[in-house]
């Protein structure tokens, strides 16, 4: 049993129906290839046993799910009400500027995709983004070089640094 | 100062610990509901304390339990709603990540009290730092016996699992919540059949929010006359208030259901954080009709609120000053309601493109006369003639926002700028 199909299967465990287990292994899948592509959503279907435009519709239907590679970092930064009204539109022009691509983009070394998000629930922390799984938080437009200069010295060293939140929380 | 409760725990870095936990007072709720009192009995204690549900339309937490029909062969589900999706909230994030068993606790309270042996949490996808937490304080929870089998020698079993929703706002909506569950779009159902007759997989279903079941434990314990003495008759308890946009401290607050809404801004938030003069409040997330300046003397309750015509909603309340462009602000939150409409019914599908486009052509300064009505009439279109409350909330927010700063729609429509920047 492959890996992939070994992790479907426990959390399949956890529904009494196969079907339920579609977006828990998108998710796994997209861990596994990076983004969703056709090959993947069939395995899916293939391991769970159910029509290939269950898989699709999902993958479609919900954008945690890039259909698009995406770049090593994947920032995410908030542009909804709570972040507008704290200069969220500052956050995303410094990006822009330094990375070199417009949001919506991915950097040409792969390094970075830039994109422009709906709220990820951390208003009060805001102006905020999401680079891959982690929170960025009270942000400010002087302090996102240093946040880019980090990410580079990452994926520079390979190594995955954990980042501590200011309540004491890790958060890697 | 109030007592905290749902938060008083969440200063402490290790409580999402089952030993920090079991050192306070944790699971002792379940403990005492399951050798103390019958599942009707639970029931009974719920309703009797008044909790109304915390996820935005505020219904009876006891009465939906006792919509559950008790004899049936079928199997029965409990669905905690964790997919804080609603801009200006992240309260529900404050608990799943910082004390997670209070949940946990909860819903195993709920699920005796409904005869329910399997639950899961919803948990929006992009809390995956909460996922983690909350997954490892359900295996927690497991090696203590305190989910599983035969929970502390009841003879009551209850599987609980964590299932991560992927990006829908939509599925904060409890029908398309369970669809989102059975691996299907997030697409509200048609009401009736309810989620209590007809849920999930077609069995009966109750969906609660994570601050409603975290209150569960704590009125267990010290029963249901202790909660109703805290805030207004009609809807008691703690509320968790999210204060954020430009408010000097910004944050998640615990205070009384029920307190004015101006104390909460001016004295917790401190005012603006600019200084400058504040010109209108969103109450609950921005769904809820914001408030001009001059209304900010109201009660933060169920009843007051919509008494006002907006809503205590999520509790997300959002402080704009006077610097804010309320055309801007209208396209940004018709812009989110247009991106999330999930797209079954024409009136906010459609409606909300159409009101999206006319609100960016009217904030870059190229309205025509006559747009601002166009926008009141979609309005009309939209609300009351959708499966959801989305459209609704998209039209109702827009309506107000139209109603109280009408003068600056025109002013854009007329001058082809902006009446404050």
């Amino acid at each position: 049993m492959s890996d992939l199909k070994a992790k479907i299967e426990e959390t399949a465990g956890h529904f009494p129906s196969r079907r339920s287990a579609i977006m828990p292994a998108l998710f796994l899948a997209q861990e596994q290839y990076g983004s969703i592509t056709n090959d993947a959503m069939e395995e899916v279907a293939d391991i769970l046993g159910v029509p290939k435009v269950w898989i699709f519709e999902i993958a479609n239907f919900y954008t945690m799910y890039n259909k698009e590679p995406v770049g090593k970092f994947h920032i995410q930064v908030c542009t909804n009400l709570s972040c507008m009204l704290r200069e969220a539109d500052g956050i995303v022009a410094r990006l822009e500027e330094q990375i070199g691509v417009k949001t919506g983009e991915t950097t040409a070394d792969g390094m970075f995709t830039l994109s422009a998000v709906e709220c990820l629930g951390s208003c009060g922390t805001a102006p905020m983004m999401q680079v891959n799984k982690t929170y960025y938080e009270d942000l400010t437009v002087e302090g996102i070089d240093e946040i880019l200069k980090e990410l580079r010295e990452k994926a520079g060293n390979g190594g995955e640094r954990r980042r501590h939140d200011a309540n004491g929380g890790d958060r890697d | 100062m109030t007592e905290r409760v749902l938060l008083k725990n969440t200063a402490n870095p290790d409580f999402h610990r089952i030993d920090a936990c079991l050192a306070a007072e944790g699971y002792q709720g379940l403990t005492k509901a399951l050798r103390k009192f019958s599942p009707e009995e639970i029931i009974q204690l719920v309703t009797d304390s008044k909790l109304r549900g915390r996820g935005g339309a505020g219904f009876a937490t006891g009465l939906k339990w006792s919509f559950v029909p008790k004899e049936t062969e079928r199997p029965k589900y409990l669905c905690c709603n964790a997919d804080e999706g609603e801009p200006g909230t992240f309260k529900d994030r404050e608990i799943i990540e910082k004390d997670p068993h209070i949940l946990i606790e909860g819903m195993a309270i709920a699920a005796y009290a409904l005869g329910v042996e399997t639950g899961y949490i919803y948990v929006r996808g992009e809390f995956d730092f909460g996922a983690r937490r909350l997954e490892e304080a359900i295996r927690e929870a497991y090696r203590e016996g305190y989910l599983g089998k035969n929970i502390r020698a009841s003879g009551f079993n209850f599987d609980l699992h964590v299932f991560r929703g992927a990006g829908a706002y939509i599925c904060g909506e409890e029908t398309a919540l369970i669809e989102s569950i059975e691996g299907k779009r997030g697409q509200p159902r048609l009401k009736p059949p309810f989620p209590a007759i007809e849920g999930l997989y077609g069995c009966p279903t109750v969906v609660n929010n994570v601050e409603t079941l975290a209150c569960i434990p704590h009125i267990l314990l010290r029963g249901a006359d202790w909660f109703k003495g805290i805030g207004p008759e009609d809807s008691p308890g703690t509320k968790l208030y999210c204060l954020s946009g430009h408010v000097r401290n910004p944050g998640v607050y615990e205070l009384p259901m029920g307190i004015a809404l101006r104390h909460l801004v001016e004295k917790h938030g401190g005012g603006t954080h600019s200084g400058k003069k504040i010109k209108a409040v969103i109450p609950g997330g921005v769904s809820a009709p914001m408030l001009p300046e001059s209304d900010l003397d109201i009660d933060m309750d169920f009843a007051s609120l919509a008494a006002a015509g907006t809503m205590l909603g999520s509790g997300g309340v959002i402080v704009m000053d006077e610097t804010t462009c309320i055309v801007r602000v209208a396209m940004r939150t018709i812009g989110f309601f247009h991106h999330e409409s999930c797209g079954k019914c024409t009136p906010c599908r459609d409606g909300l493109y159409w009101a999206s486009k006319l609100l960016k052509r009217l904030e870059a300064g190229k309205g025509k006369k006559g747009d601002v009505e166009e926008l009141e009439r979609l309005c009309g279109n939209i609300f009351g003639n959708t499966f959801c409350p989305l459209g609704d909330g998209a039209a109702m927010a827009l309506r107000a926002a139209i109603k109280h700063f009408r003068d600056e729609f025109v002013y854009h429509v007329e001058k082809g700028k902006c009446m404050v920047s």
